[in-house]
């Protein structure tokens, strides 16, 4: 029996958790907010620039034109504009593991999971494609490149599909497993490559790195220098998986089941849908767009993956970010990918003059951006949850007028 | 007219929302210890006329009289100032605190700093004296039932000195035994010379409890009526604007094979205690089974174990002969079986999906072609079932969330048909909804049973089984306790439902 009184205000149906309540309220849609958002988190970071010393407004202009996307301009110069072309090839080379990750994330929303695994997804597929990459040396190259790419993918829907199953047979919260997971995927991979590793480089033996990938399995460069570190056709993946996205959610039955899950697996479940086999296949899905990214970034530029880039490396957490501001949509992620590489790119000890503004502090400016844009897209979930409750105690709080 | 003195008046309220007028020029008029019932169809305006009185909108046009004076209420606070009260279908208690407490909340006696509890205490104690409202003023409100809950409700309103109290569908949550307390409780305010206005739905109620009834329709006021020489009937068309048939026109049954057969069924519900204890049942085609029973005696178990929701631990469920036992959802629906699920927000719909996309919820595995659903297909498929079952503001685009209950309802209902299932498992199809819809969905049904559907009908309403079923079989604790015929007494029906039958055949 439900109790009105106890049972609070929920207010969306199916809002067990705060993750699917999260999710509720970004797929309202829209351009309107997130485009607000970012203006305010961007707003908030120039009154931080401003209090360093350095004018905001230059600072802004020297991080996008240090993303390169001023290429764009048709009036720079030809000297800037080779100039901005190495550095677009940059941004969208990030560009590229961001789509993926945040894609990884917005399925899983959509699906009423929170997938914070993207790290440890993307970590698993990295380890794998840098295996495969350096081993079987005599194979084709587009038939290696092609085995690297779905072993990767595999082995990060394998990775996620851990959390599914974990929440699928003991209902255990996919936020606590999927962080768990990332420490362990990134311990793992730390362990195979420091010194004395399994995977360590058999040459260099002094060095906590993997082998080199072998010189077929690298993704050919179709825009720059390939010893420029050039733009890769990894880049089209990215782009053809955010239409596979679009289609598989959109348009496919896996698709229809999974927003039947996230809306209401209760009605899901009345339609014949299994929840817990979709929660597996939902993360599944998940850890393959993360392993792919990380597949494509050692294919198309590292080649090699050292035990601190694995450590260091915060992609996947990125993914939250892109998701978020993209409101779990196709088009969203692609665009918020974009910004945040070009944030990341932009702020580079590389690209930003010293002069105008301090890159070492530069990097942080994209760290707080992240953080506002997170903070202003949870924010509504704040605002309605302290909004429910005045709700509920402003009966009980208003008090007679006069009757005292 | 009268001689009563009037405790509130409200004259040509109009609220627009937009393009959409909630309220179009209505005249309301509260005699002083009356109870005046608001009646309405979803929609009609009842909650709205009433936020309006609690100063939760503000009239575009129109003004409020409190005992004779010109009012403008801007708030609800200050609407409690002016000696309104107002109890809302959701409670706003405070679960963790005890009766006292809530009541006395944001006025409490003090001892400087400090709730005085005792004067707290003492202070709820003469009102539920005064007014004979029962309650333990130190019991915790989670403890205590929905019916006493409503009654700190009632008591919070009281102690703020309230003497035009409106209650917002407050029988909605209570079983047929509280709300005779209910009535009890309002008749003894009413004679304390508290004015009462009651919004509900429920025809019988009304009757019941009102002295006088305003109906609404489409935000306007049809008329004011005593309820002295109203009926049912009378009352059901100034509602719709038209007859209700009430007493629905049932050719006599011409049962067929048994379609749905239960045996020997026992079902664990949520706790893992057992629910259904060793059922069986059976069903013939073409004609309807009414399942009486208390609420919580193992319907909602039985219910969800025919339609593969939840796994028997013992017996058999047999559709048209199938054996569908452990099959799941997939297994009952592809014997035949349809489902008209008792909740329709938390089962029958997904109500963030278009309708287009909830009429596919059952059978969307059959319209993929190599695997992807064509949104547009799905709309075609659509629009003809919203426009057989009259699905008003049905757009196969729209979302169910935007529909009104008895539209959802028909949504429902028009899936469940469509898929043409030889089994129709109603399980309290009508709840919370007003008497037009009501009508369409016990039309429908009967309409299954004329094509020689076997139906399964799970209500709470006694009414309504009556009015529908062949053979009303009477569920206590789990277990089939009784069989009768639909012009059985109520009383019979009645002892059957509490367990008193099995005792009395015992005794004998």
């Amino acid at each position: 029996m439900t109790n009105p009184a106890l049972s609070g205000g929920g207010e969306g149906p199916g809002s067990t958790t705060v993750a699917s309540r999260l999710s509720g309220y970004l797929r309202g849609g829209g351009l309107i907010i997130p485009l607000v958002t970012v203006l305010v988190a961007f707003f908030v970071a120039g009154l931080v620039i401003a209090a360093t010393g350095a004018d905001p407004f230059e600072t802004y202009t020297a991080i996008f034109n240090g993303s390169g996307l001023n290429w764009f301009f048709p009036w720079i110069s030809a000297e800037d504009r080779t100039l901005a072309a190495l550095n677009l090839q940059q941004t969208l080379l990030l560009t590229t593991p961001l789509i993926l990750v945040g894609l990884a994330v917005a399925f899983a929303f959509r699906a009423g999971l929170f997938n914070i695994g993207g790290q440890g997804q993307y970590t698993v597929g990295t380890v794998v494609a840098v295996w495969v990459g350096s081993s079987f040396s005599g194979m084709p190259g587009l038939l290696h490149i092609v085995l690297a790419v779905v072993l990767a993918s595999l082995a990060g829907a394998f990775w996620a599909g851990i959390a599914g199953y974990l929440k699928a047979t003991t209902g255990a919260n996919e936020v606590i497993t999927t962080i768990m997971l990332n420490y362990t995927a990134i311990w793992i991979g730390v362990y195979l490559f420091s010194l004395g590793g399994p995977l360590q480089n058999d040459a260099q033996r002094s060095i906590p790195v993997s082998n080199d990938i072998v010189e077929s399995a690298r993704l050919p460069v179709f825009w720059g220098d390939p010893e420029l570190q050039g733009l890769h056709v990894g880049f089209f993946v990215a782009v053809a998986a955010l239409l596979v996205f679009w289609v598989l959610l959109n348009r496919s039955v896996t698709g229809y089941e999974v927003r039947a899950v996230g809306f209401n697996p209760d009605a899901a479940e009345y339609g014949g849908i299994s929840v817990a086999r979709n929660y597996i296949k939902v993360m599944a899905v998940c850890g393959a767009f993360a392993g792919l990214a990380g597949a494509l970034d050692i294919l198309g530029w590292q080649f090699r993956l050292a035990t601190n880039d694995i450590q260091t490396n915060e992609y996947g957490f990125l993914g939250i970010a892109v998701a978020l501001l993209g409101r779990n949509t196709a088009i969203g992620t692609a665009a918020s990918a974009l910004l945040f590489a070009a944030l990341l790119n932009g702020t580079s000890v590389r690209n930003l003059d010293p002069a105008v503004f301090d890159p070492q502090l530069a990097t942080n400016l994209t760290t707080i951006i992240q953080g506002l844009v997170v903070l202003f897209v949870s924010a509504p979930v704040l605002v309605t949850l302290v909004w429910g409750l005045r709700r509920r105690l402003r009966i009980g709080r208003s008090k007679p007028a006069e009757a005292g | 007219m009268s001689a009563t003195p009037l405790a509130l008046e409200l004259e040509g309220v109009t609220k627009r929302f937009g393009a959409l007028v909630a309220n179009d020029r209505v005249d309301f008029d509260l005699r002083r210890g009356e109870v005046h019932a608001l009646l309405g169809e979803n929609g009609a305006g009842k909650s709205t006329l009433m936020n309006v009185l609690y100063g939760l909108h503000q009239p575009d046009e129109g003004e409020i009289r409190l005992r004779g004076e010109r009012v403008t209420i801007h708030s609800p606070r200050q609407a409690i100032g002016l000696r309104i009260g107002m109890v809302h279908q959701h409670f706003m208690l405070i679960p963790v605190m005890t009766v006292a407490e809530n009541v006395v909340l944001a006025s409490e006696p003090r001892k400087g700093a400090l709730l005085d509890v005792t004067a707290a205490e003492r202070r709820v104690r003469e009102l539920s004296e005064r007014f004979g409202l029962a309650v333990d003023p130190r019991a915790r409100v989670e403890d205590v039932g929905v019916g006493q809950q409503q009654r700190v409700e009632i008591l919070r309103v009281l102690h703020r000195g309230a003497d035009v109290l409106i209650l917002d569908e407050p029988t909605a949550v209570l079983t047929a035994q509280e709300t005779a307390e209910l009535f009890k409780v309002l008749r003894s305010l009413t004679a304390e010379g508290v004015s009462v206005i009651f919004i509900s739905h429920k025809l019988r109620e009304v009757l019941e409890i009102a002295d006088r009834v305003t109906v609404l329709r489409r935000g306007k006021k049809v008329g004011t009526v005593d309820t002295e020489g109203a009926t049912e009937a009378s009352l059901a068309k100034l509602m719709v604007g038209r007859d209700v048939l009430f007493r629905l026109d049932k050719e006599a049954g011409r049962a067929g094979d048994p379609l749905l057969a239960v045996e020997d069924l026992e079902v664990l519900d949520e706790r893992e205690l057992p629910a259904v204890r060793g059922l069986s049942l059976e069903v013939r085609g073409g004609e309807i089974v009414g399942l009486a029973g208390v609420d919580g005696n193992g319907q909602s178990e039985l219910v969800e174990a025919i339609a593969g929701l939840r796994e028997p631990v013992a017996g058999r469920i047999r559709v048209a002969g199938r054996d569908i036992t452990g099959t799941g959802v997939r297994g009952a629906l592809a014997a035949g079986l349809g489902h008209i699920a008792e909740d329709r927000h938390r089962r029958g719909l997904v109500l963030d999906f278009t309708l287009a996309e909830n009429l596919a919820l059952r059978g969307y595995k059959r319209e993929a072609r190599f695997g992807l659903l064509s949104p547009k297909r799905m709309k075609e498929r659509a629009r003809p079932l919203l426009e057989e079952y009259d699905v008003r503001g049905g757009r196969p685009d729209a979302t169910a969330s935007s529909l009104s209950g008895g539209n959802q309802q028909k949504c429902v209902i028009a899936r469940e048909i469509a898929e043409e299932p030889k089994v129709l498992l109603a399980a309290q199809p009508t709840r919370g909804l007003d008497v037009g819809a009501i009508e369409f969905v016990h039309r429908r049904l009967l309409e299954q049973r004329a094509a020689g559907r076997a139906v399964l009908l799970v209500s709470l309403e006694l009414e309504e089984i009556r009015a529908l079923a062949d053979r009303v079989l009477v569920i206590y604790d789990g277990r089939i306790v009784a069989e009768l015929p639909p012009d059985a007494s109520d009383e019979e029906i009645g002892v059957a439902m509490t367990g008193g039958r099995r005792a009395a055949a015992g005794a004998a």
